[in-house]
C-alpha cells in the first residue's frame, strides 16, 4: 500500500554553513518530505539519503502530480519494509541538488544571479551536516536510522561517523567506503561530456537560457550503462533491433537508432535532459568522488569508523559491478574491526547497481527484518 | 533446551565476543546472547537462514565459508563456533585453522557417525539415516562423514590442540565407548602451541 498523496515542505536555515571546501552558504533552503507520525519521546525518526538524480520525494503520489510516485515507494509507506505506521520517515533533497533545494539554479544573494558554476562544491559530509540542522528543526535528537542506497549509503556512513550519538542504525545499500579508479573515471566522462557542451556556457546556461541537453544525455547515458549489469541488458535487449511489427530485419547501414539498447538509452537521456540540472551533476558526480573517508586516518578505513556506536546493516548485490559485494564488505570489515553490530546480506540479484531500487523478496525481507528489530527497541 | 546448546553454553565466558560460522538460523546464538549476555556474530550463507537471523536480531554476515574468514582478524574473538557445520565444508583443514586463528578458543561440533546405529546401518548394505543424520545419500548436505576418532586423529595434523569434550546421545552424556553410542560431539580446542 502507498502512502498516497504527499506534499513537500521548504525549510529555510539562516545560520551559514560551513562547507568541507572553507566556502560558506550564508542561507540556504531544503525541500523535505515527511510520512508517518513522530511518536512523542520523539525516537521514531528514520532518514532516507537519496542517491544521484533523486530527490525528497522518497514516497507516496505527489499531490501536485498524482503520476510522480516517490523513488523508494516500494520501499517506504504503511505495511512496506521501512513501516510509516510506525516510523516516521524524512525525505530531504540535498543541498546542491536541483529539486528546490538550494543549487546552482537558485539565486546568489550576493550578485543577484544564479549561482551556476559559481555554487561551491559540496560534499557527502556537507550534506549530513545539512541534514542534521533539519533534524534539529523536528526537535529529534537521536534518529532511529538513516538509510541510503549508492550516494545515499555514502551519506548514512557518514551520519555514523560525523553524530555517533546521533543515530542509532545505518543502513548502507549497493555502496561503497570510496570510489575505485574506474568509477571516478565514468563520471569524468559524464562531467566531460556536459562542460564540453556548446551550450554550457561554463555552466551560466540560465542567462542564457538555454540548457545543454547534449550533455545531460550522454552524461545519463554513461550512468546508465554502469547501473545495469552485463546479464541484465543483454535480458533486456540482447541484439534486437529497433523495428516495427513486420518491417525487415535486416540492418539500414546508418547512424540512427538500429539496436533496442539504443533506444532505450536514448529515451533515458532525454528524459534526463528534460528534469535535471547539468550545474547540479557536476557537483554531485564531484562529491561522489571526494567521498573517502579512511583519508583522514592514513588511508585506515577501521580508524575512520572508530568513533561509530550505530548498528549498521549492509546490503550488496552479487551482479552490481558499479559498487560490488567487495566493496560492501570493505565496510563490513571496517565494522567488526571496530566490534561493532553489523549484518550483511549479500543478494544474488541479476539487475546490478539498480537492484537497490527494485522488489526483491530477499533483499526487502532483510531490510523489514532489521526495521522489525529497531520498531521493538524504539516502541513504535 | 538443545542439550548442545547447553553443553557450548558452559564453555562459553559470559559477556564475551562470540562467532559461529555457519549459524543457521541464528537459534544457537540467540541462546548464548540470553543466557551468557554474549556479544554474537553469525556467519551464514543460506538467504532463508540470514532472514532468520535478522529477524531475531542477530548479526549475521552473509558469506560462503569455503573461502575461508578473511573479513575476521586473528584472535578477534573469545570463542569461534562450528556447530555441525564441518560435514557440510569441502576445505576442512582450512576451515579448522580459520577458526583456531580468529578464535582465542573454538567449539567444534558433528554428528558421530561412529555410532553403532550407524555402524549398524552400512553391515546392513545401506547408508545410515538417523536423528543425527537425517538425510538420505542423494540429498544430504554433508560433504564429508567423520567419527570421533577420525577427528581426534586430524585435529593435531590441522594444528588444533583439543582442551574439552562432550558427547552425547538423544540429549545425554555419553562417557563410556563414546564413539559407539555417541551421536554428536563437541570439542572445545585452541591453536596448538
Amino acid at each position: 500500500m502507498s502512502i498516497g498523496l504527499v506534499s513537500p515542505q521548504k525549510l529555510s536555515f539562516a545560520e551559514p554553513l560551513v562547507l568541507q571546501s572553507g566556502a560558506r552558504i550564508a542561507n540556504y533552503e531544503l525541500m523535505v518530505e515527511t510520512y508517518g507520525r513522530l511518536n512523542a519521546d520523539k525516537s521514531n525518526a528514520v532518514l532516507i539519503c537519496h542517491a544521484l538524480n533523486a530527490s525528497h520525494h522518497v514516497a507516496g503520489h505527489s499531490v501536485d502530480k498524482p503520476g510522480d510516485i516517490g523513488w523508494w515507494d516500494n520501499m517506504v509507506g504503511p505495511g512496506k519494509p521501512v513501516d510509516t505506521n510506525r516510523f516516521f520517515v524524512i525525505g530531504i533533497n540535498n543541498l546542491g541538488s536541483c529539486f528546490g533545494s538550494t543549487g546552482p539554479m537558485s539565486m546568489n544573494p550576493e550578485t543577484g544571479k544564479p549561482y551556476g558554476a559559481s555554487f561551491p562544491v559540496v560534499t557527502v559530509e556537507d550534506w549530513v551536516n545539512a541534514q542534521a540542522r533539519v533534524v534539529d528543526y523536528f526537535g529529534i535528537k537521536t534518529l532511529a536510522a538513516v538509510m541510503g542506497g549508492s550516494l545515499g549509503g555514502m551519506q548514512a556512513t557518514a551520519w555514523g561517523m560525523l553524530y555517533p550519538e546521533r543515530v542509532q542504525n545505518c543502513v548502507v545499500i549497493a555502496s561503497t567506503p570510496k570510489l575505485s579508479a574506474q568509477n571516478i573515471a565514468f563520471n569524468e566522462v559524464a562531467r566531460s561530456a556536459i562542460l564540453s557542451d556548446p551550450d554550457f556556457h561554463g555552466g551560466d546556461y540560465y542567462a542564457h537560457q538555454v540548457v545543454p541537453r547534449r550533455g545531460l544525455r550522454v552524461a545519463r547515458m554513461i550512468g546508465h550503462i554502469t547501473y545495469l549489469s552485463d546479464d541484465d541488458m543483454a535480458e533486456k535487449f540482447g541484439r534486437e533491433l529497433r523495428r516495427a511489427e513486420g518491417d525487415s530485419k535486416e540492418y539500414n547501414f546508418n547512424f540512427d537508432v538500429e539496436f533496442e539498447v539504443e533506444s532505450y538509452l536514448r529515451y533515458q537521456g532525454e528524459k534526463f535532459a528534460d528534469y535535471f540540472d547539468a550545474n547540479t551533476y557536476l557537483l554531485i558526480t564531484r562529491a561522489l568522488d571526494y567521498f573517502d573517508p579512511a583519508k583522514a586516518h592514513d588511508n585506515d578505513l577501521s580508524a575512520a569508523f572508530k568513533k561509530v556506536q550505530a548498528k549498521f546493516l549492509v546490503v550488496s548485490f552479487t551482479t552490481d559491478w558499479r559498487f560490488s559485494p567487495e566493496r560492501s564488505r570493505e565496510i563490513v570489515k571496517a565494522l567488526l574491526d571496530n566490534k561493532l553490530d553489523v549484518s550483511y546480506a549479500e543478494i544474488d540479484a541479476p539487475h546490478g547497481h539498480d537492484a537497490f531500487l527494485l522488489e526483491d523478496p530477499r533483499y526487502h525481507g532483510v531490510v523489514r527484518a532489521y526495521f522489525d528489530q529497531i520498531s521493538q527497541k524504539v516502541g513504535s | 533446551m538443545r542439550a548442545d546448546f547447553s553443553a557450548i553454553a558452559q564453555w562459553i565466558k559470559p559477556g564475551t565476543q562470540v562467532l559461529d560460522v555457519g549459524c543457521g538460523d541464528g537459534a544457537l546464538l540467540a541462546h548464548l546472547r540470553d543466557v551468557r549476555l554474549a556479544h554474537t556474530y553469525g556467519v551464514e550463507l543460506a538467504d532463508d537462514k540470514v532472514l532468520a537471523c535478522a529477524q531475531k536480531g542477530i548479526n549475521v554476515i552473509q558469506q560462503d565459508l569455503e573461502g575461508g574468514l578473511a573479513l575476521f582478524e586473528d584472535m578477534s574473538f573469545e570463542t569461534v563456533i562450528l556447530s555441525q557445520t564441518l560435514q557440510t565444508i569441502h576445505e576442512t583443514a582450512k576451515i579448522l585453522s580459520e577458526i583456531a586463528r580468529v578464535g582465542k578458543e573454538c567449539i567444534v561440533s558433528f554428528p558421530n557417525f561412529g555410532h553403532w546405529s550407524h555402524r549398524l546401518a552400512v553391515l546392513t548394505g545401506r547408508m545410515p539415516v538417523s536423528k543425527s543424520l537425517p538425510y538420505q545419500w542423494y540429498n544430504t548436505p554433508n560433504v564429508r562423514v567423520l567419527t570421533i576418532a577420525d577427528f581426534e586423529a586430524l585435529a593435531p595434523e590441522v594444528g588444533l590442540e583439543l582442551l574439552d569434550r562432550v558427547v552425547l546421545h538423544e540429549g545425554q552424556e555419553i562417557s563410556l565407548m563414546p564413539n559407539l553410542r555417541g551421536s554428536l560431539a563437541i570439542y572445545r580446542a585452541r591453536r596448538a602451541k
